[in-house]
Protein backbone atom coordinates (compact mmCIF):
# COMPACT_ATOMS: atom_id res chain seq x y z
CA UNK A 1 0.00 0.00 0.00
CA UNK A 2 1.19 3.31 -0.98
CA UNK A 3 1.32 5.91 1.82
CA UNK A 4 3.08 9.52 2.21
CA UNK A 5 4.97 8.40 5.38
CA UNK A 6 7.73 5.82 5.08
CA UNK A 7 9.36 5.43 8.27
CA UNK A 8 12.82 4.09 5.54
CA UNK A 9 12.89 7.37 4.00
CA UNK A 10 14.21 9.04 7.35
CA UNK A 11 17.49 7.23 6.56
CA UNK A 12 17.74 9.12 2.89
CA UNK A 13 17.17 12.60 4.72
CA UNK A 14 20.47 13.31 3.84
CA UNK A 15 19.97 12.89 0.37
CA UNK A 16 18.33 16.27 -0.24
CA UNK A 17 21.57 17.68 -0.32
CA UNK A 18 22.46 15.78 -4.15
CA UNK A 19 20.09 18.39 -5.40
CA UNK A 20 20.93 21.72 -3.63
CA UNK A 21 24.43 20.27 -1.89
CA UNK A 22 25.81 24.14 -0.34
CA UNK A 23 22.35 24.48 1.43
CA UNK A 24 21.91 20.77 2.29
CA UNK A 25 25.21 20.62 3.64
CA UNK A 26 24.99 24.37 6.01
CA UNK A 27 21.47 23.06 6.71
CA UNK A 28 23.11 19.61 8.72
CA UNK A 29 25.44 21.19 9.69
CA UNK A 30 23.62 24.02 11.70
CA UNK A 31 21.48 20.38 12.65
CA UNK A 32 24.71 18.77 14.20
CA UNK A 33 25.88 21.87 15.98
CA UNK A 34 22.39 23.18 17.74
CA UNK A 35 22.26 19.48 19.19
CA UNK A 36 25.64 19.83 20.79
CA UNK A 37 25.86 20.72 24.57
CA UNK A 38 25.68 24.06 25.52
CA UNK A 39 23.65 26.61 27.46
CA UNK A 40 21.53 23.59 27.39
CA UNK A 41 22.78 19.43 26.87
CA UNK A 42 22.05 17.97 24.37
CA UNK A 43 19.77 15.73 26.99
CA UNK A 44 17.78 18.81 27.31
CA UNK A 45 17.34 19.39 23.86
CA UNK A 46 16.05 15.87 22.89
CA UNK A 47 13.30 16.28 25.38
CA UNK A 48 12.26 19.96 23.54
CA UNK A 49 12.90 18.22 20.04
CA UNK A 50 10.42 15.69 21.24
CA UNK A 51 7.89 18.16 22.11
CA UNK A 52 8.22 20.34 19.52
CA UNK A 53 8.02 17.09 17.05
CA UNK A 54 4.75 16.53 18.32
CA UNK A 55 3.52 19.90 17.74
CA UNK A 56 5.11 19.97 13.96
CA UNK A 57 3.28 16.58 13.32
CA UNK A 58 6.34 14.75 11.81
CA UNK A 59 6.16 10.95 12.33
CA UNK A 60 9.31 10.99 11.16
CA UNK A 61 11.12 13.58 14.13
CA UNK A 62 8.64 11.44 16.67
CA UNK A 63 9.93 8.12 15.40
CA UNK A 64 13.65 9.48 15.99
CA UNK A 65 13.12 11.66 19.04
CA UNK A 66 11.31 9.21 20.78
CA UNK A 67 14.27 6.50 20.47
CA UNK A 68 16.62 9.30 21.46
CA UNK A 69 14.61 10.25 23.94
CA UNK A 70 14.94 6.76 25.60
CA UNK A 71 18.45 6.81 24.82
CA UNK A 72 19.22 10.19 26.71
CA UNK A 73 17.42 7.77 29.72
CA UNK A 74 13.75 9.72 29.90
CA UNK A 75 11.15 7.34 30.82
CA UNK A 76 7.10 7.23 29.82
CA UNK A 77 5.78 9.85 32.23
CA UNK A 78 8.90 12.38 31.37
CA UNK A 79 8.18 11.98 28.11
CA UNK A 80 4.47 12.11 28.18
CA UNK A 81 4.71 15.55 30.03
CA UNK A 82 6.55 17.11 27.57
CA UNK A 83 4.32 16.12 24.85
CA UNK A 84 1.45 17.32 26.86
CA UNK A 85 3.42 20.27 26.79
CA UNK A 86 3.33 20.72 23.46
CA UNK A 87 -0.89 20.10 23.19
CA UNK A 88 -0.88 22.77 25.90
CA UNK A 89 1.00 25.35 23.98
CA UNK A 90 -0.86 24.17 20.41
CA UNK A 91 -4.34 24.28 22.61
CA UNK A 92 -3.08 27.61 23.82
CA UNK A 93 -2.11 29.07 20.15
CA UNK A 94 -5.63 27.97 19.52
CA UNK A 95 -7.98 29.36 22.23
CA UNK A 96 -5.98 32.33 22.45
CA UNK A 97 -7.55 33.31 19.04
CA UNK A 98 -10.82 33.13 20.90
CA UNK A 99 -10.29 36.66 22.20
CA UNK A 100 -9.75 38.07 18.20
CA UNK A 101 -13.07 36.20 17.40
CA UNK A 102 -14.78 37.74 20.65
CA UNK A 103 -13.38 41.07 19.51
CA UNK A 104 -14.30 40.92 16.07
CA UNK A 105 -17.66 39.49 17.42
CA UNK A 106 -17.96 42.78 19.09
CA UNK A 107 -16.87 44.70 16.45
CA UNK A 108 -19.68 43.40 14.60
CA UNK A 109 -22.38 43.42 17.07
CA UNK A 110 -25.07 46.11 18.07
CA UNK B 1 4.96 -4.68 22.92
CA UNK B 2 5.78 -8.09 22.69
CA UNK B 3 4.89 -11.26 24.73
CA UNK B 4 7.52 -13.81 25.86
CA UNK B 5 8.14 -16.50 27.79
CA UNK B 6 9.48 -16.39 31.10
CA UNK B 7 11.60 -19.65 30.40
CA UNK B 8 14.87 -20.01 28.91
CA UNK B 9 15.27 -20.70 24.77
CA UNK B 10 16.43 -24.20 25.76
CA UNK B 11 13.26 -25.46 27.65
CA UNK B 12 11.32 -23.74 24.81
CA UNK B 13 12.84 -26.06 22.14
CA UNK B 14 13.65 -22.85 20.36
CA UNK B 15 15.78 -22.78 17.74
CA UNK B 16 17.95 -20.30 19.10
CA UNK B 17 19.39 -22.03 21.68
CA UNK B 18 21.52 -23.85 19.34
CA UNK B 19 24.33 -21.22 18.96
CA UNK B 20 25.14 -21.99 15.27
CA UNK B 21 21.15 -20.66 14.73
CA UNK B 22 22.54 -17.34 16.11
CA UNK B 23 25.52 -17.11 14.04
CA UNK B 24 23.34 -18.46 11.34
CA UNK B 25 21.08 -15.56 11.78
CA UNK B 26 23.71 -12.81 12.42
CA UNK B 27 25.56 -13.45 9.34
CA UNK B 28 22.59 -13.03 7.39
CA UNK B 29 22.23 -9.33 8.04
CA UNK B 30 23.44 -7.47 5.04
CA UNK B 31 25.44 -5.18 7.50
CA UNK B 32 29.31 -4.29 6.89
CA UNK B 33 30.84 -7.26 8.24
CA UNK B 34 32.70 -5.98 12.05
CA UNK B 35 36.22 -6.97 10.60
CA UNK B 36 36.24 -4.47 8.00
CA UNK B 37 35.28 -1.58 10.65
CA UNK B 38 38.16 -2.89 12.88
CA UNK B 39 40.70 -3.31 9.33
CA UNK B 40 40.10 0.79 8.91
CA UNK B 41 40.41 1.21 12.70
CA UNK B 42 44.11 -0.66 12.57
CA UNK B 43 42.25 -3.22 15.13
CA UNK B 44 42.08 -6.25 12.93
CA UNK B 45 43.35 -8.73 13.80
CA UNK B 46 42.27 -7.56 17.40
CA UNK B 47 44.69 -9.06 20.08
CA UNK B 48 44.72 -8.89 23.98
CA UNK B 49 46.63 -6.14 25.68
CA UNK B 50 46.71 -8.36 28.96
CA UNK B 51 44.70 -11.03 31.00
CA UNK B 52 43.93 -8.79 33.77
CA UNK B 53 40.11 -9.87 34.84
CA UNK B 54 39.95 -13.56 34.55
CA UNK B 55 35.98 -14.39 34.29
CA UNK B 56 34.16 -17.62 35.38
CA UNK B 57 30.87 -18.43 34.39
CA UNK B 58 30.40 -21.18 37.12
CA UNK B 59 26.76 -21.94 35.91
CA UNK B 60 23.44 -21.28 33.73
CA UNK B 61 21.23 -22.05 37.33
CA UNK B 62 19.28 -18.92 38.04
CA UNK B 63 16.10 -18.26 40.13
CA UNK B 64 15.22 -15.61 37.47
CA UNK B 65 14.63 -15.68 33.83
CA UNK B 66 15.18 -12.19 32.33
CA UNK B 67 13.56 -11.59 28.98
CA UNK B 68 17.17 -10.28 27.92
CA UNK B 69 19.54 -12.93 29.51
CA UNK B 70 22.66 -13.48 27.06
CA UNK B 71 23.27 -17.02 28.77
CA UNK B 72 19.57 -18.35 28.38
CA UNK B 73 20.28 -19.52 32.27
CA UNK B 74 16.83 -19.91 34.49
CA UNK B 75 15.59 -22.86 36.84
CA UNK B 76 15.93 -25.22 34.57
CA UNK B 77 19.68 -25.10 33.13
CA UNK B 78 21.80 -27.71 34.96
CA UNK B 79 25.15 -26.73 33.61
CA UNK B 80 27.27 -25.82 36.76
CA UNK B 81 30.56 -25.65 37.33
CA UNK B 82 32.31 -28.71 39.68
CA UNK B 83 34.67 -28.01 42.58
CA UNK B 84 37.40 -30.23 40.07
CA UNK B 85 36.94 -27.79 37.47
CA UNK B 86 37.05 -24.22 40.27
CA UNK B 87 40.22 -26.03 41.28
CA UNK B 88 41.68 -25.89 37.39
CA UNK B 89 40.30 -22.41 37.55
CA UNK B 90 42.42 -21.63 40.96
CA UNK B 91 45.40 -23.51 38.85
CA UNK B 92 45.38 -21.08 35.68
CA UNK B 93 44.86 -18.09 37.88
CA UNK B 94 48.10 -18.82 39.71
CA UNK B 95 49.39 -19.21 36.27
CA UNK B 96 48.07 -15.39 35.72
CA UNK B 97 49.21 -11.87 36.25
CA UNK B 98 45.41 -10.93 36.73
CA UNK B 99 44.01 -8.70 39.29
CA UNK B 100 40.39 -9.68 39.14
CA UNK B 101 38.32 -12.51 39.66
CA UNK B 102 34.79 -12.13 38.51
CA UNK B 103 32.84 -14.51 39.08
CA UNK B 104 29.10 -14.67 36.99
CA UNK B 105 26.24 -17.28 36.12
CA UNK B 106 23.24 -17.73 35.99
CA UNK B 107 23.14 -17.35 39.79
CA UNK B 108 26.56 -17.70 40.80
CA UNK B 109 25.44 -18.11 44.56
CA UNK B 110 23.47 -21.06 43.27
CA UNK B 111 26.34 -23.48 43.02
CA UNK B 112 26.88 -25.53 45.90
CA UNK B 113 30.99 -24.57 45.70
CA UNK B 114 30.63 -21.11 45.34
CA UNK B 115 31.25 -20.14 48.59
CA UNK B 116 34.19 -22.84 48.80
CA UNK B 117 35.28 -21.05 45.78
CA UNK B 118 35.33 -17.11 47.03
CA UNK B 119 36.99 -18.55 50.19
CA UNK B 120 39.66 -20.15 47.68
CA UNK B 121 40.46 -16.39 46.04
CA UNK B 122 40.32 -14.52 48.96
CA UNK B 123 42.99 -16.65 50.21
CA UNK B 124 44.53 -15.41 46.84
CA UNK B 125 44.31 -12.14 47.56
CA UNK B 126 43.00 -11.43 43.98
CA UNK B 127 40.03 -8.41 43.83
CA UNK B 128 36.70 -10.88 43.69
CA UNK B 129 33.69 -9.55 42.02
CA UNK B 130 30.35 -11.06 42.25
CA UNK B 131 27.52 -10.56 39.54
CA UNK B 132 25.17 -11.38 41.92
CA UNK B 133 21.37 -10.98 40.49
CA UNK B 134 20.37 -9.45 43.91
CA UNK B 135 16.71 -11.72 44.47
CA UNK B 136 19.13 -14.73 45.26
CA UNK B 137 19.79 -13.40 48.55
CA UNK B 138 16.04 -13.10 49.36
CA UNK B 139 15.36 -16.01 47.74
CA UNK B 140 15.95 -18.95 50.39
CA UNK B 141 16.82 -18.83 54.07
CA UNK B 142 20.10 -20.52 53.72
CA UNK B 143 20.81 -17.61 50.97
CA UNK B 144 19.88 -14.55 53.46
CA UNK B 145 23.57 -14.05 54.77
CA UNK B 146 25.14 -13.73 51.46
CA UNK B 147 26.02 -9.86 52.63
CA UNK B 148 27.69 -10.95 55.57
CA UNK B 149 29.62 -13.72 53.68
CA UNK B 150 30.24 -11.26 50.63
CA UNK B 151 31.46 -8.59 53.02
CA UNK B 152 34.21 -11.25 55.20
CA UNK B 153 35.48 -12.19 51.75
CA UNK B 154 35.61 -8.10 50.65
CA UNK B 155 34.01 -9.20 47.51
CA UNK B 156 32.49 -6.31 44.96
CA UNK B 157 29.03 -6.82 44.54
CA UNK B 158 27.83 -6.29 40.92
CA UNK B 159 24.34 -6.10 40.16
CA UNK B 160 21.66 -5.90 37.53
CA UNK B 161 18.54 -3.14 38.04
CA UNK B 162 17.50 -2.17 34.94
CA UNK B 163 15.35 1.19 36.13
CA UNK B 164 14.59 2.61 39.74
CA UNK B 165 10.81 1.00 39.11
CA UNK B 166 8.83 -1.83 39.36
CA UNK B 167 7.62 -0.95 35.58
CA UNK B 168 10.47 -1.55 33.80
CA UNK B 169 12.38 -4.30 35.91
CA UNK B 170 9.85 -5.98 36.43
CA UNK B 171 9.18 -6.08 32.49
CA UNK B 172 12.58 -7.28 32.09
CA UNK B 173 13.36 -9.32 35.00
CA UNK B 174 9.74 -10.49 35.63
CA UNK B 175 7.09 -9.85 38.15
CA UNK B 176 7.77 -8.82 41.73
CA UNK B 177 11.33 -8.82 40.95
CA UNK B 178 11.97 -5.02 41.35
CA UNK B 179 10.45 -5.19 45.19
CA UNK B 180 12.75 -8.09 45.95
CA UNK B 181 15.59 -6.31 44.54
CA UNK B 182 15.25 -3.86 46.68
CA UNK B 183 14.57 -5.47 49.67
CA UNK B 184 18.47 -7.35 48.73
CA UNK B 185 19.53 -3.92 48.08
CA UNK B 186 18.64 -2.73 51.79
CA UNK B 187 20.38 -5.61 53.12
CA UNK B 188 23.65 -5.25 51.64
CA UNK B 189 23.27 -1.79 52.56
CA UNK B 190 22.65 -2.54 56.27
CA UNK B 191 26.25 -4.50 56.38
CA UNK B 192 28.11 -1.31 54.29
CA UNK B 193 27.79 -2.12 51.00
CA UNK B 194 27.56 0.72 48.51
CA UNK B 195 27.76 3.02 51.86
CA UNK B 196 30.58 5.89 50.88
CA UNK B 197 33.63 5.12 53.75
CA UNK B 198 32.92 1.52 53.73
CA UNK B 199 35.28 0.49 51.71
CA UNK B 200 32.49 -2.13 50.63
CA UNK B 201 31.50 -2.06 46.67
CA UNK B 202 28.30 -2.33 45.22
CA UNK B 203 27.70 -1.37 41.62
CA UNK B 204 24.42 -1.51 39.62
CA UNK B 205 24.07 -2.22 36.05
CA UNK B 206 21.61 -0.62 33.67
CA UNK B 207 20.48 -2.34 30.60
CA UNK B 208 18.23 -1.09 28.45
CA UNK B 209 14.72 -2.79 28.48
CA UNK B 210 14.52 -3.00 24.84
CA UNK B 211 15.58 -2.06 21.43
CA UNK B 212 17.44 1.37 22.20
CA UNK B 213 21.51 2.09 23.35
CA UNK B 214 21.69 3.14 26.80
CA UNK B 215 22.37 6.57 27.68
CA UNK B 216 25.08 8.38 29.37
CA UNK B 217 26.14 6.49 32.32
CA UNK B 218 27.14 9.12 34.19
CA UNK B 219 23.78 11.25 33.22
CA UNK B 220 22.14 7.98 34.04
CA UNK B 221 23.96 7.21 37.36
CA UNK B 222 23.17 10.46 39.04
CA UNK B 223 19.41 9.92 38.07
CA UNK B 224 19.62 6.38 39.99
CA UNK B 225 21.16 8.17 43.00
CA UNK B 226 18.51 10.67 43.57
CA UNK B 227 15.72 8.47 42.83
CA UNK B 228 17.12 5.17 45.01
CA UNK B 229 18.03 7.47 47.76
CA UNK B 230 14.79 9.21 47.85
CA UNK B 231 12.23 6.77 46.97
CA UNK B 232 14.00 4.03 48.98
CA UNK B 233 16.78 5.16 50.92
CA UNK B 234 19.22 2.78 48.61
CA UNK B 235 22.57 3.62 48.41
CA UNK B 236 25.48 2.39 45.58
CA UNK B 237 28.74 3.60 44.26
CA UNK B 238 28.91 3.41 40.65
CA UNK B 239 26.07 2.40 37.75
CA UNK B 240 27.59 0.55 34.74
CA UNK B 241 25.29 1.48 31.52
CA UNK B 242 25.62 -1.97 29.31
CA UNK B 243 24.34 -2.11 25.78
CA UNK B 244 22.44 -5.50 25.40
CA UNK B 245 24.15 -7.81 22.33
CA UNK B 246 22.00 -8.93 19.89
CA UNK B 247 22.50 -13.28 20.74
CA UNK B 248 20.79 -15.48 23.07
CA UNK B 249 17.14 -14.41 24.61
CA UNK B 250 17.48 -10.85 23.75
CA UNK B 251 17.88 -11.71 19.69
CA UNK B 252 14.93 -13.62 20.23
CA UNK B 253 13.21 -10.60 21.38
CA UNK B 254 14.46 -8.61 18.58
CA UNK B 255 13.21 -10.93 16.23
CA UNK B 256 9.04 -11.37 18.13
CA UNK B 257 8.93 -8.10 17.99
CA UNK B 258 10.32 -6.85 14.65
CA UNK B 259 13.58 -5.11 16.13
CA UNK B 260 16.35 -7.37 14.49
CA UNK B 261 16.74 -5.32 11.48
CA UNK B 262 16.74 -1.60 12.85
CA UNK B 263 18.64 -2.42 16.02
CA UNK B 264 21.19 -4.07 14.10
CA UNK B 265 21.62 -0.93 11.82
CA UNK B 266 21.45 1.06 15.21
CA UNK B 267 24.53 -0.61 16.33
CA UNK B 268 26.26 -0.07 13.43
CA UNK B 269 25.88 3.14 12.65
CA UNK B 270 26.83 3.60 16.45
CA UNK B 271 30.37 2.05 15.71
CA UNK B 272 32.58 3.91 17.82
CA UNK B 273 36.43 3.55 17.06
CA UNK B 274 37.68 4.66 20.32
CA UNK B 275 35.10 2.16 21.92
CA UNK B 276 36.41 -0.64 19.72
CA UNK B 277 40.02 -0.41 20.92
CA UNK B 278 38.93 -0.38 24.67
CA UNK B 279 36.47 -3.37 24.60
CA UNK B 280 36.53 -6.02 27.25
CA UNK B 281 37.73 -9.18 25.31
CA UNK B 282 41.55 -7.03 25.37
CA UNK B 283 42.00 -7.58 28.65
CA UNK B 284 39.98 -10.20 29.79
CA UNK B 285 39.13 -14.00 29.33
CA UNK B 286 36.45 -15.86 30.23
CA UNK B 287 35.75 -19.81 31.38
CA UNK B 288 32.62 -21.69 30.92
CA UNK B 289 31.30 -24.14 33.55
CA UNK B 290 32.94 -26.62 32.02
CA UNK B 291 36.67 -25.77 32.22
CA UNK B 292 36.56 -24.14 28.04
CA UNK B 293 38.33 -20.74 27.17
CA UNK B 294 36.46 -17.92 25.31
CA UNK B 295 37.34 -14.33 24.58
CA UNK B 296 34.35 -12.99 26.44
CA UNK B 297 30.83 -13.96 28.08
CA UNK B 298 29.59 -13.48 24.81
CA UNK B 299 31.51 -15.52 22.46
CA UNK B 300 31.17 -18.22 25.35
CA UNK B 301 27.72 -18.24 24.93
CA UNK B 302 27.89 -18.19 21.16
CA UNK B 303 30.50 -21.72 21.93
CA UNK B 304 32.73 -19.63 19.84
CA UNK B 305 36.49 -20.76 21.94
CA UNK B 306 39.36 -18.96 21.93
CA UNK B 307 41.39 -19.49 18.74
CA UNK B 308 44.46 -21.39 20.41
CA UNK B 309 45.67 -24.83 20.19
CA UNK B 310 44.60 -25.17 24.17
CA UNK B 311 41.29 -24.13 24.72
CA UNK B 312 40.57 -26.07 27.87
CA UNK B 313 41.90 -25.45 31.02
CA UNK B 314 43.27 -28.29 31.68
CA UNK B 315 45.75 -27.59 29.11
CA UNK B 316 45.62 -24.07 30.39
CA UNK B 317 48.60 -21.71 28.27
CA UNK B 318 48.85 -18.40 29.49
CA UNK B 319 51.43 -17.28 26.95
CA UNK B 320 49.24 -18.46 24.11
CA UNK B 321 46.18 -17.28 25.14
CA UNK B 322 48.56 -13.39 25.39
CA UNK B 323 49.13 -14.22 21.48
CA UNK B 324 45.76 -14.93 20.54
CA UNK B 325 44.13 -13.45 17.95
CA UNK B 326 40.38 -12.79 19.48
CA UNK B 327 37.32 -13.78 17.78
CA UNK B 328 34.84 -11.33 16.23
CA UNK B 329 31.40 -11.66 14.42
CA UNK B 330 28.65 -9.27 13.88
CA UNK B 331 27.59 -9.31 17.79
CA UNK B 332 30.43 -7.62 18.59
CA UNK B 333 29.19 -4.35 17.19
CA UNK B 334 27.00 -4.53 20.79
CA UNK B 335 30.42 -3.89 22.29
CA UNK B 336 31.35 -0.76 20.31
CA UNK B 337 27.89 1.05 19.55
CA UNK B 338 28.03 4.58 21.04
CA UNK B 339 29.97 4.99 24.14
CA UNK B 340 30.78 1.28 24.05
CA UNK B 341 29.42 -1.32 26.27
CA UNK B 342 32.07 -3.67 28.40
CA UNK B 343 30.94 -5.12 31.69
CA UNK B 344 32.24 -2.67 33.92
CA UNK B 345 30.07 -0.25 31.53
CA UNK B 346 30.55 2.03 29.09
CA UNK B 347 34.76 2.63 27.53
CA UNK B 348 34.91 5.75 26.85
Amino acid sequence: MKTYYNPEDLKKFGDISEWQEKLGEKFFDYYGAIFQDGALTKREKTLIALAVSHAVQCPYCIDAYTEESMEQGYDEEQMMEAVHVASALKGGATLVHGVQMMNKYKDLSM
Amino acid sequence: MVKLYNKSLLSQSDSLSDPKNQLNLLDKVNLIPFQENLKKSNLFPLKPINIDVFQVNIGKMCNQVCKHCHVDAGPDRKEIMTRDTMHLCLDAIDKTSCSTVDITGGAPEMNPDFRWFVKELFKKNKKIIVRCNLTIIVANKKYNDLPIFFKKHNVEVVSSLPYFNSKKTDAQRGNGIFDKSIKALKMLNEVGYGIEGSGLVLNLVYNPTGAFLPPNQSVLEADFKIKLMGKFGVQFNNLFAITNIPISRFLQYLLVSDNYKGYMQKLVSSYNPMAASSVMCRNTISISWDGYIYDCDFNQMLDLKVSAKEKHLSKYNFEELLNRNIIVNQHCYGCTAGSGSSCGGSVT
